[in-house]
């Protein structure tokens, strides 16, 4: 969806809450009165962007190694098989992500699980079902803050 | 030496089991309605204040690193994105790390492990931009900016997006 779709108010809706929505019991109606609008409106578009893919979801963004375990993967899969194997890394309900990249190492996933036993289980699975060896490259240091992604509008 | 999957260090500590059922629940996304911790509590059989102050808590403790909105870049235009890898020396890998991180349009920045000959990078990066030649702009700018002119990297830019949601740490998934 072109970025020339979206209304000021759904721009403002998508760029000024990504750190801090409001933790009131009713957060869209907070939402609503610092943008101008209805409860209503905020709740109808924010179901339509999500719809539309261009909202992932309204909640949190977890710490990496927190509440469980997790590590990016890659793959290096033969260009044939590539979509068959992406299929197979994605129906996995551990894998949250899944990219085709231009490398070598050409697919790339996020696993998460809930302690390293478990996750070192979903890698071996992942393996098995793909008959691919798995580069695991699981998170040493985070250098990022995240605050979320100052949209630009042009 | 190299890092295993079973030797990195997860840190579950102040996280209870309320904590983890309630994060079960919203790590999907809260519901679109009027009251969403009050239909979260009554899922869970707490109190609606409850499930806020929990949520404030895990946020104030960097468990919840944001909560709010998560847009998906390549709707919104923002059509290219790279992950860079570079071989840093491991004594720079903080320093360069700090360096990259600052920058507005990296919106991840990783250590990771090398692993032999065939993966020899150390330091990772999220790119995202409008087009290709615009992420190639931020790389070159970022190269200036942190001295990493010599430092050898690759760029992966991404194809196709074949899944992309929130964590699933939920216990008993197959």
């Amino acid at each position: 969806m072109p970025t020339t779709n979206l209304n000021a108010f759904e721009r403002r809706l998508l760029n000024d809450f990504q750190q801090d929505m409001p933790l009131s019991p009713t957060p869209y109606a907070d939402m609503a009165a610092r943008l101008g609008v209805s409860e209503a409106e905020v709740l109808e578009a924010l179901t339509s962007l999500r719809e539309q893919g261009v909202v992932s979801r309204v909640g949190p963004v977890l710490a990496t190694n927190r509440v469980g375990a997790s590590t990016l993967a890659a793959m290096a899969v033969p260009e044939p098989r590539l979509e068959a194997v992406a299929r197979l890394v994605s129906e996995h309900p551990a894998v949250n992500h899944n990219y085709e990249r231009e490398h070598r190492f050409n697919l790339w996933f996020v696993a998460t699980a809930p302690g390293e036993a478990e996750l070192a289980r979903v890698i071996t699975e992942l393996e098995q079902a793909t008959g691919l060896d798995a580069l695991v490259l699981p998170m040493i240091q985070d250098y990022h803050i995240d605050l979320g992604f100052e949209l630009q509008w042009n | 030496m190299e890092l295993n999957v079973r030797q990195r260090r997860v840190d579950t500590t102040g996280i209870d089991a309320d904590d983890r059922r309630l994060l079960e629940q919203i790590q999907e996304g809260l519901p679109l309605v009027s009251r969403p911790f009050a239909e979260i509590a009554a899922r869970l059989g707490m109190a609606e204040a409850e499930v806020i102050a929990r949520i404030e808590r895990l946020r104030g403790e960097g468990v919840i690193k944001r909560m709010g909105v998560v847009v998906r870049h390549r709707p919104l235009g923002y059509d290219a994105n790279a992950m860079v890898v570079w071989d840093v020396p491991d004594a720079r890998v903080d320093a360069l790390g700090q360096c990259f991180a600052r920058f507005p349009f990296v919106t991840l920045c990783y250590q990771r492990p090398r692993r032999g000959a065939p993966w020899p990078y150390n330091l990772f990066c999220m790119i995202h931009g409008k087009d290709r030649d615009a992420v190639l702009d931020k790389i070159a700018e970022l190269r200036e900016a942190c001295g990493v002119g010599e430092v050898r990297h690759q760029i992966l830019f991404s194809r196709r997006c074949f899944k992309q949601r929130g964590a699933n740490y939920r216990r008993g998934s197959p």
